[in-house]
């Protein structure tokens, strides 16, 4: 570890901080209806799109109803793409003359778009053609985004109303959404990746002559147009099969640090816009130091388990620490940071891959995923498993002083708690349910890259991934299976929805009771010990769970690995 | 609830017209307008042919040149298309070994790669980059170290001063962005480009 690195670190933990504010005001008044600077060019645009649809924006649904428009939304969503994907031979933006996606591959990539997985067992550059690259991928980029977005604000709502069915309008949010937050900042955000040399054209592939008179053929595409949105959007699905690491994915160190930035910014504003809407923007900044406290901890450990590299190649006198995998212009310290940040949020991107970093320096994105992506988490998605463990960290502390809990002036009841469950302990069964599955299936085992403990930690990465909607791989398990397209498609629906659908019951419940004034008998949840409390309670909820796996896969590999020994 | 299936329907279809055709489009046109070259692939020209993109990096091979890290990307067996083969640089197929910290073919290729470097320089330590594959197979970059050690190697099969080469290299370190953020590196392709641009005007 070098102090340059830290100096990194601590300079991109600053720049997001800086941005919960601004955005956090900005979408305040997006979600509340209000004027923006954009309103004069974006409302009329806004009013035709209600028209043509037949959507009152004045009026508002209830839970139920909310939560099915979300779903409806979805279905149409899968369909377009799974029939893109089919039928992408015989449309046009195909210059590479791209042939129809199998079946099980289509269902697996469509399912993984519509959650926001963007699980890659397809290889961008090899099998998509543009069009299905743009108006498959890059509008559900878009949507699935704009989704886990409206669906924290809902939640948000939840806490912030009082005695009331509604919760806002499902089609006015998702618009709103993608109309005033995402594509004004896609726009010049694609266009600065564009000049840090990312390509954006709808020629074909390109065939070079290298300077020893090989041939190369570079493939190319609208490259920059995509990545802003999946990394804006936490969507992580790559256009190349590199993902972040490829050069035309990721030109510099500068685009690189960007991306990061763009991972955390809008999930880490949406704490702000929680405590504007519900009054006091401190339990907003109380969430999101929950959040820091375990991000931090995250980053040290796999910077230091990369920095340090692995016995076997230190055995051999090389330093540097763990390059197999990296990329120079990122080296060590920004490939660590990059892991941690796209798995703490629901991303997946990748600028280095993950199969090759040390036991516990891959072990640390796993942690993150299997906690729910709830460190500033995609966004949305991770607002909302966040505020499920500050109920059950309400609860126990309740249960500690023998009160009914209260949150932000809402008394949280039994069908809160149990719903804050049902949400938490869905993504265990998925991903440790489908592992022991994979573990004792011959043809599941034989897609393992890596003997050992590592192939194992390959399985278990993959269910993790997709049930936790986060699409980062062990890259080198041949995921392109019928086994696994079709299991990791219902990991990731589950996972999505499943979580989903118990959060939105319980923003029904909330918006339904009345405010109670804090009195002095309330547990202030602002401060130091509230913060500790829910750290604690994630650690302990999260670690019952998933560590007997762990320690099967990376902690067993780790012991192995400073023994010496190889597989 | 069936009142939510037509906007479910129009919503949709208008937003994908929206966020799917007209903003990459538009973020075409614009790119091209503004960034041409960098829109395109960053594409490097020579006698009015493509050699390659800057960002991108190439085999090489020949003691004449630098040589990039080694690349894990596969191909298709140009003799049986039902194979894939190893095809270093294949940037029609990005990929990264995928090889684990533990696992025994990781170590032995390290070491074969550690030992033909050790062979052509035993005076200086081998630099970590220059014997591990990079993510995505096309890294056009190595690091300043990784260049100094095959100074001596490239120096002697053009037969020119090692002091020449030296300033060479030092001419194309890119540094951090402000000092901070990224890694020093050396794109080996552009190196390569000057060196024969160097050898030529001798």
């Amino acid at each position: 570890m070098t102090l340059i690195g830290w100096i990194q670190i601590a300079l991109y933990c600053a720049i997001v901080v800086a941005l919960v504010k601004p955005l956090g005001w900005y979408m305040t008044r997006v979600f509340s209806g209000e004027k923006t600077f954009l309103s004069p060019i974006l409302r009329p645009v806004e009013v035709v799109l209600y028209k043509l649809a037949g959507v009152d924006d004045r009026s508002e649904q209830d839970w139920l109803r909310y939560t099915v428009s979300m779903l409806l939304f979805h279905v149409g969503g899968f369909i377009i793409l799974y029939a893109l994907l089919r039928a992408q031979g015989f449309l046009p933006f195909n210059p590479q003359g791209m042939t129809a996606v199998a079946p099980d591959l289509s269902f697996n990539t469509a399912i993984s778009f519509i959650t926001n997985t963007n699980w890659q067992n397809y290889g961008g550059e090899s099998t998509l053609s543009y069009l299905v690259q743009m108006l498959g991928l890059t509008h559900q980029n878009f949507l699935s985004a704009a989704t886990g977005i409206v669906l924290a604000v809902v939640l948000i709502r939840g806490f912030a109303r009082a005695s009331t069915q509604n919760l806002g309008n499902f089609w006015v949010d998702v618009t709103r959404c993608t109309l005033y937050i995402l594509l004004p900042i896609c726009i010049p955000y694609a266009l600065f990746l564009v000049w840090q040399g990312m390509p954006q054209t709808l020629g074909a592939y390109l065939d070079a002559t290298t300077l020893e008179g090989g041939k190369q053929t570079i493939a190319v595409g609208p490259v920059a147009s995509q990545v802003a949105i999946k990394m804006l959007g936490t969507n992580g699905g790559g256009f190349f099969n590199a993902n972040a690491a490829h050069p035309f994915e990721n030109p510099t160190a500068l685009s690189n640090f960007i991306q990061m930035i763009s991972i955390f910014a809008l999930g880490a504003a949406l704490t702000n816009v929680f405590g504007r809407m519900v009054g006091n923007q401190r339990q907003g900044w109380a969430v999101l130091a929950v959040m820091g406290v375990l991000f931090i901890a995250g980053v040290a450990v796999c910077y230091w388990a990369e920095a340090s590299g692995t016995t076997g190649i230190n055995a051999l006198g090389l330093t540097g620490g763990n390059m197999e995998g990296k990329e120079v212009r990122f080296g060590i310290v920004t490939s660590a940071l990059f892991a941690v940040i796209t798995t703490a949020a629901s991303c997946g991107a990748v600028n280095a891959m993950h199969d090759s970093f040390t036991a516990l320096g891959g072990m640390i994105p796993m942690i993150n995923m299997e906690l729910g992506e709830i460190i500033v988490g995609g966004v949305g998605a991770g607002l909302y498993g966040m505020l499920i463990f500050v109920i059950i960290s309400i609860f126990v502390a309740g249960l500690m002083v023998g009160r009914t809990p209260e949150y932000v002036g809402k008394k949280i009841e039994s069908k809160e708690v149990k719903m804050a469950m049902l949400a938490i302990l869905i993504l265990p069964a998925m991903y440790l349910g489908f592992s022991a599955i994979a573990c004792v299936l011959p043809s599941a085992v034989a897609s393992i890259a890596n003997a050992g403990p590592h192939g194992f930690s390959e399985i278990l990465y993959l269910f993790t991934s997709s049930t936790a909607n986060n699409g980062s791989a062990f890259g080198g398990i041949t995921g392109n299976t019928f086994f696994y397209n079709t299991t990791g498609a219902v990991a990731m629906f589950v996972g999505r929805f499943l979580m989903i659908v118990p959060a939105m019951a319980i923003a029904g419940a909330l918006a339904e009771k009345k405010l109670v004034a804090p009195s002095a008998g309330t547990f202030p949840t602002t401060g130091g010990l509230f913060v500790g409390l829910v750290v604690g309670v994630i650690l302990i909820v999260g670690g019952l769970t998933f560590f007997p796996a762990l320690a099967l896969g990376p902690i067993v590999e780790h012991l192995a690995m400073t023994a010496g020994t190889l597989y | 609830m069936l009142k939510e299936i037509r906007p479910a329907i129009v919503l949709l279809l208008l937003l994908a017209v929206i966020t799917g055709l007209v903003y990459p489009l538009a973020v075409t046109g614009i790119a091209q307008a503004l960034f041409p070259k960098q829109a395109a692939g960053s594409l490097i020209m020579r006698d009015g042919k493509v050699i390659g993109s800057a960002l991108i990096g190439q085999s090489f091979t020949s003691e004449r040149y630098f040589h990039g890290r080694p690349s894990a990307t596969t191909g298709t067996d140009p003799a049986d298309a039902s194979k894939t083969v190893a095809q270093p640089y294949n940037a029609a197929n990005s990929m990264g070994s995928n090889l684990g910290p533990t696992n025994k073919a990781l170590i032995d290729r390290v070491k074969g790669d550690l030992e033909k470097l050790k062979a052509e320089n035993s005076s200086a330590p081998v630099p970590v980059d220059l014997v591990t594959t990079s993510g995505s197979g096309l890294d056009p970059d190595i690091s300043p170290d990784a260049a100094y050690f095959q100074i001596p190697r490239v120096a002697k099969a053009r037969n020119l001063p090692e002091q020449a080469v030296r300033q060479l290299v030092e001419r194309h370190i890119e540094k951090p962005f402000l000092g901070i953020i990224g890694e020093p590196h050396v794109n080996v392709l552009a190196l390569n480009l000057d060196l024969d641009g160097a050898a030529a005007s001798r």
